[in-house]
């Protein structure tokens, strides 16, 4: 397979440089590294700039509603475990409309993948404030500048339980892919938060901005991915330098591992009868 | 013997915490297994200790799916169930009572005619092995009361609490027999509620709510989610309880939000799914119900009415979520509406619901109410013999790779294009929630736009030229015609029955199961056909009126209306038919 087997015939309508690009190809890459058929590939998108991607890219799609993303990709996974469930959502979609959906996903730790094109606004509406915009800035919505304090997914992640927290970067793909490929293979909730610039409305946090700031915990001497505590801290640098890479993984079973009745074959691969209820009338007689 | 009779309605009532409804399941079990039939009815307010509950069952010889108000016996085990229910004793009822609890006076028994039968319910509870036998304790003397043995009784106790092991059982089995052996002792005399016999059947005691969720069951559920809401919950917590033996993944997810796109989730890659909520659960999942029809996936949407707006009466019952569910979500999309009379109905519309939704591909919803939800009613025992399940179009891998360039949303004469699932090789396309184009990329061309609106309804065209008409029963060729849906069905049936013939012979009564795609042409041909026209609905505004009068421009002025969260009784019903 090669990335070409992803493409679609729809034309990509996203502003040329933005970081939505960087993103797809290193899905893209991962999914032919991984050797996952686009058959077997379900994407689920959020409503925003990032969500149009599912038109570009080669895979059962499903095109959720605003902030939705994550239920319907939990339901699909539960239902068929032999899928690849991937979800993409912009920040404003999956931190605000979908906050609640964020948490109990990580909670549940259902065995999908979860990227975030974290732009640090709503761009599809013309740039106003999302949850993860910094404290003060203006934008069309917040013209006095944002008073709320900023969302942090990954310390919200950890909080919650997460078993795969990780920070991704539009504009360093190699590094992306191979964060995605872990994420796709973790078996369990991964969440991966991609900072993607939008060069049409956001003039703060550019390609330049975190080139001049990232730097990457999988090289950083002494880090381990097992310690949640170092994680946090990591998690919690936030100015002249930000961290990027793998902050936290552990092993704990999927969701579907504690269910009995998804043990064998896929949920929608078993032959659906009739079902007999006489044992089930009994406590009714 | 003539004060044999052929029903009776009994009545326990007290604090949350009493054991009022469990102690009252019992009772009913023991008329089930006598062969009697019976149907039940709770009033309890939302909290969990104290207030005031009651339990009430009619018990009779007939099928019964309804209450009186008037009752027979009234149980009290404090105080404010003799302030709260004494009223409603018919002339020569009983009032059994805690002695050491409540009090009566003996002026006001003679007045109303009522037997009063204090017992020292408390201390000869406690002499048993503890105080929350009073209920079962109160079990026997009533079965004493009305002539019949602890037999059957014994046996369900014991079903009852042999989880909580042969002591509790022991002293389960003593209490019934010491309220029994106090009124064979100290009620002089026969009671007029002596029933008359009925050989054993085949019946179940069971709820809509249960009803339904087997239903399901039997018809290929796989995939159930809801947030726990009254009166829905029941089929959360049945379902939830046989979810590992049957093989059905049960949801409690965080929110009615997630709830509804969970199962449309897993309906997109091929599971049969359904939800349930009440009408608040409902408002989040509205948001969802517009993409089902969208996306054109299948789904069943259960809504177990409760009175409204906002938390409403949280126990109570209404039908006032009808409207509502026309014109739930933004934009025009096809949907259908059915509505079970009774628990019979909720079984049956369980598993046919599951296939619309297949074949169709749109949201079903089912609409129901508490009383029918949480009330038990013995029925004949379900059986699967006339149940199909049909996955309607999906297409398989050995189609699909004859198919030159797969089109999900391809506009085909009856509307229903064949589906394929993720995973099969050749058949991509987006469920989108934009408007798209045959192949599901999002599309917001005129002409594209207006295909795809008129493919998604000519669907539902399909379905309205199958689904089975509005249900007549009484005198077909009457010209007085009564109206109805729903649950009200138990009452106006169970109260026609009790009619004189005079009465009888001029009345037919029209049920609606199905109320969207409503059923235009016959409402016209049996409402222009009749003289008067009596509309009967548990809702303020009449919602099946306004439907009828959109629909078909007949505008019923007769109504009979009540929403104040309790259902019709008896009483109200017949005195309506007989001057109708
Ligand atoms: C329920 C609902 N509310 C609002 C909208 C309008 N809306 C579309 S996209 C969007 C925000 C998108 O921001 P984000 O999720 O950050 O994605 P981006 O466009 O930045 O990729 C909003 C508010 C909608 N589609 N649905
Ligand atoms: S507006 Fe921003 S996020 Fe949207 S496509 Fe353009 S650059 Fe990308």
């Amino acid at each position: 397979m090669i990335e070409k087997d992803f493409n679609t015939s729809y034309k990509p309508s996203w502003c040329p440089g933005c970081g939505n690009f960087g993103i797809f190809i290193a899905l893209k890459n991962a999914l032919v590294e991984l050797n996952i058929k686009p058959e077997n590939v379900l994407l689920v998108a959020g409503v925003g700039c990032s969500g149009n991607g599912v038109n570009f890219l080669k895979a059962y799609g499903w095109h959720s509603l605003h902030g939705r993303a994550l239920p319907t990709a939990v339901g699909a996974k539960l239902a068929n475990k032999d899928l690849t469930v991937i979800v993409m959502a912009g920040d404003g979609d999956g931190y605000g409309e979908g906050m609640a959906h964020f948490i109990h996903a990580v909670r549940g730790n259902t065995n999908i993948t979860y990227i975030t094109h974290d732009n640090q606004l709503y761009a599809l509406t013309t740039g106003q404030a999302a949850p993860t915009t910094d404290k003060g800035t203006q934008t069309k919505s917040t013209p006095g500048g944002l008073i709320e304090e900023k969302a942090n997914p990954i310390t919200l992640a950890l909080s919650s339980g997460g078993s795969f927290v990780a920070r991704g970067f539009s504009g360093d793909a190699t590094h992306l892919k191979e964060l995605l490929k872990k994420a796709i293979l973790h078996q369990g909730f991964s969440l991966v938060d991609v900072f993607q610039p939008c060069v049409t409305f956001n003039k703060v946090n550019t390609f330049k901005y975190f080139f001049d700031r990232l730097y990457n915990l999988d090289k950083k001497e002494g880090y381990t991915t097992n310690d949640v505590l170092a994680a946090y801290k990591e998690a919690m640098v936030w100015g002249d330098k930000i961290a990027y890479g793998l902050f936290y993984e552990d092993k704990r079973p999927s969701y579907d591992k504690y269910l009995p009745q998804l043990n064998g074959p896929a949920l929608v691969k078993r032959p659906m009868k009739v079902r007999n209820i006489e044992q089930l009338l009994k406590e009714f007689a | 013997m003539e004060n044999k009779k052929n029903n009776l309605t009994w009545k326990i009532g007290g604090e949350a915490g009493f054991g009022i409804k469990s102690a009252g399941m019992m009772f009913g079990k023991i008329f089930m297994r006598a062969g009697y039939e019976v149907f039940d009815y709770t009033e309890y307010p939302s909290i969990i200790r104290g207030g005031h509950n009651t339990y009430q069952l009619l018990v009779d010889t007939r099928p019964v799916n309804s209450i009186n108000k008037k009752i027979d016996i009234l149980v009290a085990l404090n105080q404010n169930t003799i302030e709260q229910n004494f009223s409603e004793l018919n002339v020569g009822g009983v009032l059994i009572y805690d002695s050491d609890k409540a009090k009566i006076l003996p002026a006001k028994l003679a007045k109303a005619q009522i037997t009063g039968l204090g017992i020292p319910l408390t201390t000869l509870a406690k002499e048993a092995g503890g105080e929350v036998m009073r209920n079962v304790m109160s079990l026997g003397a009533s079965l004493a009361l009305i002539g019949q043995s602890l037999d059957i009784a014994n046996k369900i106790v014991k079903e009852n609490f042999s989880r909580k092991g042969e002591v509790v059982v022991t002293n389960n089995i003593k209490a019934l027999k010491i309220g029994f052996d106090f009124v064979t002792a100290n009620f002089k005399g026969q009671f007029m509620c002596q029933l008359l016999t009925r050989p054993a059947n085949n019946n179940i005691l069971i709820t809509a709510n249960e009803a339904l969720a087997l239903g399901a069951v039997a018809g290929g559920l796989n995939f159930y989610a809801a947030y726990p809401m009254t009166p829905s919950s029941t089929i959360l917590h049945y379902l939830a309880k046989i979810a590992d033996k049957t093989g059905i993944v049960v949801k409690h997810a965080e929110d009615e939000i997630s709830v509804a796109n969970m199962a449309l989730g897993a309906s997109h890659v091929g599971a049969r799914a359904m939800i349930g909520t009440s009408g608040g659960g409902f408002s989040l999942m509205t948001e969802t119900l517009g993409l089902v029809g969208l996306t054109e996936t299948p789904l069943v949407m259960v809504d177990v009415q409760r009175p409204g707006p906002a938390t409403g009466l949280p126990t109570w019952t209404e039908q006032g979520d009808l409207q509502f569910m026309l014109h739930a979500a933004q934009g025009d999309f096809p949907r259908i509406i059915m509505a079970p009379g009774d628990a019979t109905e909720a079984y049956q519309m369980g598993h046919q619901a599951l296939n619309w939704a297949d074949m169709y591909q749109l949201p079903v919803i089912i609409l129901s109410d508490k009383l029918i939800a949480e009330g038990n009613t013995t029925i004949p025992k379900f059986d699967t013999k006339n149940i199909k399940i049909n996955r309607g179009k999906i297409l398989t891998v050995e189609q699909l790779r004859k198919i030159k360039e797969y089109r999900r949303y391809k506009v085909v004469p009856d509307g229903i294009s064949p589906r394929t699932l993720p995973g099969m090789a050749n058949g991509f396309f987006i469920a989108n929630s934009d408007e798209h184009d045959p192949y599901g990329f999002s599309n917001e061309d005129s002409q594209n736009r207006i295909e795809q609106v008129d493919k998604r309804y000519r669907k539902l065209e399909q379905f309205a030229k199958t689904m089975s008409q509005p249900l007549v029963y009484g005198n077909p060729k009457a010209k007085k015609t009564v109206v109805f849906w729903g649950s009200n069905k138990g009452v106006i049936l169970d109260s026609y029955v009790n009619l004189p013939d005079k009465i009888k012979s001029k009345l037919r009564i029209m049920q609606y199961q199905y109320l969207w795609p409503f059923p235009a042409e016959f409402t016209k041909h049996i409402l222009n056909n009749s003289k008067e026209i009596l509309l009967i609905e548990n809702n303020s505004n009449a919602q099946l009126g306004n439907l009828i009068a959109q629909e078909t421009g007949i505008v019923i002025k007769n109504k009979l209306l009540k929403y104040d969260g309790r259902p019709f009784f008896r009483e109200d019903i017949i005195s309506a038919l007989k001057n109708f």
